[in-house]
């Protein structure tokens, strides 16, 4: 590479943009399949594998990719390769700490945010389109919902009335396959739509590091790197996520999955034609929600919807905070290629820490369809029995939920135990050990 | 506010979202309830032919719209 100017440097943001790739499908896949997994038209693995196929095959069908981020939303004249690292380190951070929490919340509100963070402590709030950002991000990130809801709940409606004396096994048969089609629409669209950011950032990190020329198309090994990345993370599986909307919103069966993911993929590709692009999630989850209202006899958590809301109404504070952070990191330790290196090993460490921090309570494609536990959401489920106006049943609620406390209580404590003994028996081990080699 | 929501273009979303979106979830119900619904399985444990070709043309219309969507999103669209 003759004629780069920094060549560690960019090195570090290509890393870094794909690792965001990797977060962003791996954040992501539950938008598309979790209704398909909760439902049990696919098996957790398989729903995964095909996503994650979609989103690779989808990082390839267009490639109309535009070599900027934020456009509208921040100056891009002081969008600096710094200025870059640290937006995405701050969508990453915020990705994986919405994850460890299991809310479903935007990445690309993640990585605006990071980016809006790093450009205000650059440059201060000059930097900043205000305007743009309130009109391009801030509502819709309201108004998303709110129309996903309605289309989901109008649909739900209209096909569990359509299908009420329907036999329940001929539904269920019928729907999934329904189910499955407009699942893998909402991947493809996603696979398209998000790897080509990524791609457009390292294309931006290229052409400022001068490796490639100012009016250069994608390089393959980006596609093809990107593609990867965001297919690898799709697979990796954010079981959380998926958990979350899959059984945490509502308890959804194939009619109402099928009425949702529709309503998903209709909104998200036609919000995208009218030149008013809507999130991937927020459009996911709103469906979903809507078909909770719209379905006689479910019932939504709302308490669950609402700290999702919340997540999505501080995201893109929250990785501002961050991506200004390393910001300010990288240049009072003198910038450059030092000051990249030491942001990326923040990175890695604070992403090391919350996978640890996940270990605690591991979520994986075996336990990812069980029920949502009272105790887990304890509040919920007193909602839930009120808005069914069933007094006998709140009643038994009640003592299933004290059942259900004590059983995880049980459950902390005999893992506690199991801690000890497997301490004691290595400690006993590396005794003996001891011994031998003496 | 109006400078900060671009009311016609929600305003299609909205209207072509509930056409599509919550349209082709019916369709997809009417074919179901040709195909399994009460009535479907005449006397001799069949489905009539008439109601195996309406169902069929409603899980096609989703088919094509499907198929549509993936041309769309390949054509650039998106």
């Amino acid at each position: 590479m003759v004629g780069v100017t920094e060549p560690l440097l960019l090195a570090v943001v290509v890393a870094t943009a794909l690792a965001f790739d990797f977060t962003n499908g791996f954040h992501d896949t539950g938008n598309a399949m979790a209704t398909s997994i909760a439902t049990r038209a696919l098996k957790p693995k398989a729903a995964v594998i095909l996503s994650a196929s979609l989103n690779m095959v989808g990082a390839f069908l267009s490639l109309t990719v535009a070599a900027t981020i934020a456009t509208g939303i921040v100056d891009a004249g002081v969008v600096t390769l710094p200025v870059v690292l640290a937006g995405l380190a701050g969508g990453i951070v915020w990705n994986l700490v919405t994850w460890l929490f299991g809310l479903p919340s935007s990445s690309s509100h993640a990585l605006i945010g990071g980016v809006v963070g790093a450009v205000l402590a650059a440059a201060g709030t000059g930097g900043v389109q205000w305007d743009g950002l309130t009109s391009k991000v801030l509502i819709p990130a309201l108004v998303a919902p709110v129309v996903a809801i309605l289309v989901g709940t109008i649909g739900t409606w209209l096909v569990a009335r359509l299908t009420k004396d329907v036999p329940q096994e001929s539904n269920d048969k019928l729907f999934r396959w329904g189910q499955i089609g407009s699942a893998s629409l909402v991947s493809l669209a996603h696979g398209t739509n998000d790897a080509q950011k990524s791609m457009g950032i390292i294309l931006l990190a290229l052409i400022a590091a001068g490796a490639v020329p100012e009016d250069s198309s994608v390089p393959f090994w980006v596609i093809v790197s990107c593609a990867l990345a965001m297919a690898l993370g799709t697979y990796t599986g954010g079981w959380r996520v998926i958990r979350t909307l899959g059984k945490g919103l509502v308890e959804l069966e194939s009619r109402q999955g099928m009425a949702a993911e529709t309503s998903s993929a209709a909104v998200i590709l036609l919000s995208s034609h009218f030149g008013y692009s809507l999130s991937t999630t927020h459009v996911a989850t709103g469906s979903i929600l809507g078909s909770g209202v719209g379905m006689k006899g479910s019932s939504v958590r709302w308490s669950v919807a609402g700290r999702m809301f919340a997540a999505w109404l501080i995201t893109v504070p929250s990785a501002a905070l961050v991506g200004a952070m390393f910001y300010w990191i990288d240049i009072s330790i003198g910038g450059g290629t030092l000051g990249s290196f030491v942001v990326f090993g923040l990175l890695i460490a604070i992403s090391f820490a919350i996978y640890m921090w996940s270990r605690r309570k591991p979520i994986s494609s075996k336990n990812v369809n069980d029920n949502w536990d009272p105790a887990q959401d304890s509040e919920a489920y007193i909602a839930e029995s009120v808005s069914v106006h069933h007094p006998e049943i709140m009643k038994v609620k009640r003592k299933r939920l004290r059942k259900a406390k004590k059983r995880q209580q049980k459950m902390l404590e005999a893992e506690a135990v199991a801690a000890e003994e497997a301490a004691r028996q290595r400690a006993a081990e590396a005794r003996d050990t001891d011994t031998t080699e003496r | 506010m109006s400078q900060y929501i671009e009311w016609s273009a929600l305003g299609q979303v909205l209207l072509y979202g509930i056409v599509v979106g919550a349209g082709l979830p019916t369709v997809f119900a009417i074919g179901v309830r040709l195909l399994a619904g009460p009535g479907a399985v005449g006397a001799d444990g069949t489905v009539s032919r008439g109601r195996v070709i309406g169902a069929w043309t409603c899980f096609a219309v989703v088919v094509i719209a499907i198929l549509g969507a993936v041309a769309y999103i390949a054509a650039g669209g998106h």
